[in-house]
């Protein structure tokens, strides 16, 4: 069953495509404009945003059991990259399993809408069944650190991202049209900009380094740039595809500037820990599955949290 | 009918295992060979290692293309035989010598003249998980033989995680698979066999994997 796609997300969805088609032009003109500087990376980059958008347009705006099904896979990508990256135990293998059934079956309460289930099948059953499969295995040496990893990336990379799916099944408010699609496309779309704009603002005004140690080209005037940006869109664009008013939707766009950034630069320090440049290679010009939906680790459970305890 | 079967299970299976449920990271895709005769030697793992290799390859090479496998393993029974034969398309050879004259490569070498592109694993078998071991004599053996085939060698990590030998559950990894610069027999098997062991470890050194305890 295909549902009518509601305007407002078709106007949006519009937008990301003169969006592209502007980044396009953009960088195919430099291209062609400074052949001695190399833009291949950048045009590769905008290549690889293309296939992205048009894959989450498809998966969000057709149909609810698509977009759960979507979701579902980003998870399996995402812990899949994770795993790979961090140092496993031999022992561990059938852990592992374990972690990688969870996923299919947390996404079945999302599209059970079973929401008690929902926030604690990962924190709490999740987390116990993970510890007390390790110790029947019964291998102590690095245990600690083990069990730590595996749930820090549950965590991360099935909960947290998951928060993005339950957006499309919560309930109807009455008055309200554009429905969950809309939630995740805004909460989606403003944290991909949100990573644009810091970095754009970073690249013309940086001075200060706000993390040193951890992700030395960020700067202070690119995190308050975006932050700005984005808190900006967030005002322009909330009456179309959410139930914000004006002061939430301040509100809703300092969090997912802050959150954003905060998400960026603890993958990053992940990164760094494990000595590493990109988490992956699987989207050309980005890197990794992480180097993509690190941010969204933050703010879709904060976006999530903060439209629940206003609106649903 | 073997021949469709064929078709599905690298077309379709393989290449679901391979690209959706592992996912592979391929350095250097650009130094497969587009055609035989050719030899790619590859480090062992898995049981995946195989599927894996066969879905670098594209769709219309698989007539072409067979891994070298040991028949006291695969032929055991005939189900298996069936499927190692029909399905995966191994060339097998015996391990052990039953006469004290026997070839024991003269299979691969009737393949290789054929025109075959064959996959072939010199450590013999897969051995502990994610780690080389030595090199046997056979490949040198028979690059003599056939001078001017390409040997072209491919370290793999990941498979040796995701399916190690003697476990049934497949734990889904990224794969890393670098192809190196094929490489041609000089004249001396133990300097090809040095050469090839080399050109591995500069491979396996791309990238950076802590041992798998």
């Amino acid at each position: 069953m295909i549902r009518s796609i509601q305007p407002q997300v078709l106007w949006t969805l519009g937008g990301i495509l003169v969006a592209l088609i502007v980044a396009t032009i953009i960088s195919q003109w430099l291209k062609r404009a400074r052949p001695d500087k190399d833009y291949g990376e950048l045009v590769q980059r905008v290549n690889s945003w293309w296939w992205m958008a048009g894959i989450f347009a498809v998966a969000v705006a057709l149909n609810v059991n698509i977009a759960i099904g979507f979701f579902t896979f980003l998870s399996f990508l995402a812990l899949k990259e994770y795993l790979s990256l961090i140092p496993t135990r031999r022992a561990d293998r059938r852990v592992l399993f374990w972690c990688y059934l969870a996923i299919p079956i947390h996404y079945y309460w999302v599209y059970d809408r079973w929401y008690e289930l929902f926030v604690i099948w990962i924190p709490v059953w999740m987390f116990l069944l993970v510890s007390a499969r390790m110790v029947v295995i019964g291998d102590t040496k690095d245990f600690l650190r083990a069990v730590g990893t595996l749930q820090w990336g549950m965590l991360t990379m099935v909960f947290a991202l998951s928060h993005l799916a339950y957006l499309l099944v919560l309930p109807e408010r009455i008055g309200q049209t554009v429905g969950g699609a809309g939630l995740v496309l805004f909460v989606v779309l403003l944290t991909q900009l949100n990573d644009v704009m810091q970095y754009v603002w970073g690249k013309l005004f940086g001075r200060h380094k706000i993390t040193p140690t951890v992700s030395p080209k960020k700067t202070a005037e690119g995190l308050v740039g975006g932050v700005l940006t984005t808190t900006a869109l967030a005002v322009a664009l909330a009456p179309v595809l959410t139930p914000l008013n004006i002061w939430h939707a301040v509100a809703v766009g300092l969090i997912i500037g802050i959150g954003g950034f905060l998400g960026d630069v603890t993958i990053s320090a992940l990164k760094r820990d494990l000595n590493v440049k990109d988490s992956g290679s699987l989207i050309p010009g980005h890197g990794g599955i992480l180097d993509r939906v690190d941010s969204l680790t933050f703010t879709a459970p904060l976006f999530f949290h903060f439209m629940k305890y206003f609106y649903y | 009918m073997a021949k469709l079967l064929r078709w599905i299970f690298f077309g379709v299976i393989a290449r679901f295992v391979a690209l959706i449920v592992l996912g592979l990271n391929v350095r250097h895709r650009e130094r497969l060979p587009s055609g035989g005769p050719c030899l790619l030697v590859a480090n062992h793992n898995s049981h995946l290692d195989t599927i894996t290799l066969m879905t670098l390859l594209p769709l219309k090479l698989l007539p072409r293309v067979h891994p070298v496998a040991a028949a006291d393993y695969f032929l055991r029974n005939r189900v298996l035989a069936w499927f190692a034969l029909k399905v995966i398309g191994i060339v097998p050879i015996n391990r052990a010598r039953s006469r004290p004259d026997e070839d024991l490569l003269a299979p691969v070498k009737e393949s290789l003249g054929r025109g075959d592109i064959l996959i072939f694993f010199p450590e013999g078998s897969r051995g502990a998980p994610e780690a080389l071991s030595e090199f046997k004599g056979g490949v040198a053996r028979l690059v003599e033989r056939f001078p001017d085939v390409p040997v072209v060698p491919v370290f793999m990590h990941g498979l040796g995680k995701a399916l190690p030998k003697g476990e049934a559950i497949l734990v889904p990894f990224f794969v890393d698979v670098f192809v190196g610069e094929p490489l041609h027999y000089g004249g001396d098997r133990d300097d090809f066999l040095r050469e090839l062991r080399q050109r591995m470890d500069a491979l396996a050194a791309e990238g950076s994997f802590a041992p798998w305890v």
